[in-house]
């Protein structure tokens, strides 16, 4: 349509080209009143039509759409903004449940430790208790061996001692009287034997 | 083309004369061109604002950071205030811009370039907000000649001097315009005879002065817009936020 228009405009220069020759007279066209009322009149007709047009269809649907973009974009902020918001606290909270899973795990590891280290004290204390119940068990077995000894040992002497006389002198000799000096001799050697 | 630099200027008729009563309101190469304005302000613009989506095409984008530009000016320089005004100084914007624009390509008319059409803007925005400011002010809108903070000796003549250059706004804020247009459209017309008149030998200077001009000549036909829009903002923020 604009293009038609202007090439209609440009065929019309050429064609009222012999009227702008005529016209040529010098001094400024501007200043020829012929066709003033004829621009007034096109001016407020096309300008009034433009204002119309524009206050009336374009200019709110281009300041509406504006707006609506505006609108828009701040609401689109504030949803990135919560979800944010939103994110942040998720982010807290899981870094709450992997400190407090760490904090149990620790916890937990602690009790096992200190269950184990119970575990074995108390075992280690058992088996100190019987090792200590069997060591003086078996010192006591020994202090009565040691004393069965000593007995023994006399009366063996007493008997060897008895049946050496019998063999030597021919004679009966009384067991009492022999076991007597030899429990004699005993007392008085047995610092030298068993040290005690 | 003629030769003489002006016949550019030339308003004349298309098709048949259009009588209102005994004044003429023929359709003309300038009318023309207004509505070809129009017609692409409108084209973009309703483009621009169809589709809603959130990431905007091309066209969307170029009408929404137009949409921005304007917006922020007014605000910058007239406050909030000035929000009921914007559709008015937008259109304004657009209208000056794209006439400005049209005119840059070759053989096209410049709507700008002529004295009536930019005073007749002007006149209507100082009659406009010279209106605004006597409702929103009433009589304390005289004030407004009246500076703060000036010896009462100098007073008589501050006050004569800011009531002509309050008069004079439409006048210096019209010329601004048109002869910027005029200006530059006549420069690089003459540089463009030189071209030719030179021929290949000579003409290349004045070729590559008139690519240079042309480059230049859209950046005044934005910024004359800008001007244009941005004293009529401050013209506005006169009347709206009082401030002498």
């Amino acid at each position: 349509m604009i293009k038609k228009i202007f090439f209609q405009s440009i065929f019309f220069n050429f064609f009222f080209l012999k009227e702008v020759f005529a016209a040529e007279s010098g001094g400024m066209p501007q200043l020829n009143p012929e066709f003033w009322i004829s621009q007034i009149f096109w001016l407020i007709i096309t300008f009034g039509i433009l204002y119309f047009t524009l206050s009336k269809f374009i200019l709110p649907k281009i300041s509406l759409n504006l707006e609506l973009r505006k609108s828009q974009i701040q609401e689109n902020i504030e949803s990135a903004e919560k979800q944010r918001e939103s994110s942040e606290v998720k982010l807290k909270e899981y870094d709450e449940i992997i400190h407090k899973s760490k904090m149990e795990a620790k916890k937990i590891f602690k009790d096992a430790r200190e269950k184990v280290v119970k575990d074995i004290n108390s075992k280690k204390e058992i088996l100190d208790k019987q090792i200590h119940e069997e060591i003086s068990n078996a010192e006591e077995e020994i202090e009565k061996l040691k004393n069965n000894a000593a007995k023994k040992i006399n009366e063996i002497a007493v008997e060897t001692s008895s049946s050496l006389l019998k063999i030597l002198i021919g004679t009966e000799v009384n067991n009492s009287s022999i076991s007597a000096i030899v429990n004699d001799l005993s007392k008085k050697n047995k610092d030298k034997y068993y040290g005690s | 083309m003629a030769a003489n630099p002006m016949s550019q200027f030339e308003v004349y008729r298309i098709g048949p004369e259009i009588k209102l009563g005994s004044v003429d309101i023929s359709f003309t190469n300038a009318s023309l061109f207004m509505i070809i304005s129009l017609l692409a302000i409108l084209l973009i613009f309703n483009l621009g604002s169809k589709k809603r989506s959130i990431i905007p095409s091309k066209i969307q984008l170029l009408a929404e950071l137009s949409y921005s530009f304007v917006a922020k000016m007014i605000s910058d320089t007239a406050g909030s205030k000035a929000k009921p005004y914007f559709s008015f100084i937008f259109s304004l914007f657009m209208f000056v811009l794209f006439c400005n624009m049209f005119g840059m390509i070759p053989y096209t008319f410049t709507v700008t370039s002529h004295i009536i059409v930019t005073f007749m803007l002007a006149s209507f925005i100082f009659i406009g907000v010279t209106i605004i400011g006597f409702v929103k002010h009433g009589f304390g809108y005289l004030k407004l000649f009246v500076p703060s903070g000036v010896p009462i000796v100098l007073l008589p003549l501050i006050v004569v001097i800011e009531i002509i250059s309050y008069l004079s706004r439409p006048i210096s804020l019209s010329v601004r315009l048109f002869a910027n247009m005029m200006a530059g459209h006549t420069m690089m017309k003459v540089f463009g005879g030189f071209v030719i008149s030179l021929g290949i030998v000579g003409g290349w200077l004045p070729l590559s002065f008139s690519v240079a001009l042309t480059g230049l000549e859209i950046l005044v036909a934005f910024l004359q817009a800008y001007v244009f829009a941005i004293l009529t903002c401050i013209y506005l923020n006169d009347a709206l936020n009082l401030h002498h």
